[in-house]
């Protein structure tokens, strides 16, 4: 199963399992780790799970499709790297992966 | 998972914390609690036999396979400690002892009590509210039920035009099943939506075959061998169906805080700690009514249910309190995702901007200073997260340049001269 390591807002890490075919926002609500708040259950409609993840993993996920993209921008920590953790779906190569969760997530 | 715990200074968190409700706002609760490192005991009480789960699918999707989504996995509440009892009926709470009495014959002692027990449908009193197929959907069990009513074929008659009729109309649409909507008022959503949005609302629903009469009232269900066959109008006619669900309203199940002595008024007061008017005792989630804008109002919205739990772990914590949302809610209709900002009130102008034809279109609902009280959009998150910040930041836009598509919409809002310009990340490139 994957290893993913999850960088929360005060600077904490956490390692985690992450089953392989969930999503990156599950893995995090799976494990009660903070910083996701995840209200909508994953359908891409509230834009509480941003997560940064570098360039190198993020080409192993599908492109963000236009809402994903909408939804995102106009947060204060949006950048080139920011996704939709719930979009995210995991899959052997996720394994080592890192990514940070920017605070805000929680309103 | 547990973190250190950080108790603020001079502030000792509560040995034990009662929880009685396992909805969505119950459960995120007790979640947080421990993600902030309480080390306390947790009790968890769900008047259901499911763990907790996730409640839109309910309405949105249930002639899917998914609209089953547990909130957490099954293992989760004993690995985090958390002692969640399905099943479990609260039939008293004593707020002088702080005890909690269960229909099991328990007693539980709590140092920190929030009620999380949500609502329930509003029950029509007509002739044939009895019968099979006359349905109500709230529970995991009322989606099964509905779910299975019309997988076996039929006709589907929505009583109520409200965004759970309106839901459920859609997801049995989409599967070709007959559908009429029969609403009392005027207009469908007549006090959650404005009358534009209703409208184009309600043209999507008919272009999709669904049947939507308004002014209608109903008298009575029709049946035959213990099953509904008919809606009888308050006109006479008869309209047949083979399940009719009714979504005519939510009341709060506030009954057992009343009895307890605690200030109730159409739904537990609270202030913007979730405290009620009886020490150590919090309310949380559709149960409540909160002060917003000068009033208190009900909110059934996951994210007020969210936002409420976030203030009681604060409280209980002793952290600071957390920044005040704008409100809101979400709902899906066929292809339409809808997300509405703020709260619904009488305002000065309506700026539609987009294309409602195409479904991607967002109603700002101005005061007559211009400033952004309300937001209806449609297919269109970027406008919906826009109109949170404007809510939000209560600014003044020009509604011309709102209403232009081609404006960017962070040049529409007047910003304050130390920034005379949208933030860097948000310029146009």
């Amino acid at each position: 199963m994957p290893q993913i390591t999850y960088v929360t807002p005060d600077d904490s890490e956490f390692t985690v399992d992450v089953p392989l075919g969930t999503t990156v926002m599950e893995g995090s609500v799976r494990n009660n780790l903070p910083g996701i708040i995840a209200e909508c259950g994953g359908g891409c409609s509230c834009a509480t799970c941003h997560v940064h993840i570098s360039e190198e993993f993020n080409a192993y996920f599908d492109e963000p499709s236009d809402d994903e993209i909408e939804l995102l921008q106009f947060s204060e920590t949006f950048c080139s790297r920011s996704r939709l953790a719930c979009q995210l779906i995991v899959t052997e190569k996720c394994d080592g992966m890192r990514l940070t969760i920017p605070p805000g997530n929680d309103g | 998972m547990a973190r250190p715990s950080m108790p603020a200074p001079g502030m000792e968190a509560p040995g034990s914390v009662v929880v009685v409700g396992a909805g969505h706002a119950g459960t995120t609760l007790v979640g947080l609690l421990r993600q902030r490192g309480y080390q306390g005991s947790i009790v968890l009480l769900g008047a259901e036999e499911h763990i907790p789960y996730h409640r839109p699918p309910l309405s949105k999707r249930f002639l899917g396979e998914d609209y089953r989504q547990d909130l957490r996995p099954g293992d989760f509440y004993h690995a985090s400690d958390i002692d969640l009892r399905c099943g479990a009926m609260v039939s008293s709470i004593d707020t002088d002892r702080h005890k909690v009495s269960v229909s099991d014959g328990s007693v539980l002692d709590y140092d920190a009590l929030v009620i999380a027990t949500g609502a329930r449908p509003r029950k029509l009193t007509i002739p044939g509210t009895d019968l099979d197929g006359v349905l109500y959907l709230r529970s995991l069990s009322d989606a099964a039920e509905l779910r299975a009513g019309l997988l076996r074929g039929g006709r589907l008659v929505v009583v109520g035009g409200g965004y759970v009729g309106l839901e459920v109309a859609a997801e049995a649409r989409s599967r070709s099943i007959p559908v009429t909507v029969l609403e009392r008022e005027k207009r469908v959503l007549a006090r959650v939506a404005s009358p534009q949005f209703s409208e184009l609302l309600t043209r999507h629903h008919e272009r999709r075959g669904t049947q939507v009469r308004t002014g209608a009232d109903v008298a009575a269900f029709h049946g035959a061998n213990g099953r509904v066959t008919g809606v009888e109008l308050g006109d006479g006619s008869v309209l047949e169906c083979d399940v009719a669900l009714v979504g005519v309203g939510a009341i709060p199940n506030e009954e057992l805080a009343v009895e307890a002595g605690i200030t109730c008024d159409g739904g537990i007061v609270v202030d913007n700690s979730a405290r009620t008017s009886a020490p150590n005792v919090y309310a949380i989630g559709d149960v409540t009514r909160r002060p917003t804008a000068g009033r208190h109002i009900r909110f059934e919205s996951i994210p007020s249910a969210v936002e409420q739990a976030k203030q009681v772990v604060a409280a209980l914590l002793g952290a600071d309190p957390p920044a005040v949302e704008v409100p809101w809610f979400w709902s899906d209709q066929f292809d339409l995702k809808l997300k509405i900002a703020g709260v619904q009130s009488d305002t000065d102008t309506v700026v539609c901007r987009g294309n409602p034809e195409s479904g991607k279109f967002a109603l700002f609902h101005l005061t007559s200073a211009n400033v952004v009280v309300s937001a209806e959009t449609s297919n269109s998150p970027g406008l919906f997260m826009g109109s949170k910040k404007f809510i939000n930041d209560q600014v003044a836009v020009d509604p011309v340049q709102l209403s232009d598509d081609s404006v960017d919409l962070q040049r529409v809002r007047s910003y304050p001269e130390e920034k005379a310009d949208a933030p860097d990340h948000l310029r146009n490139t």
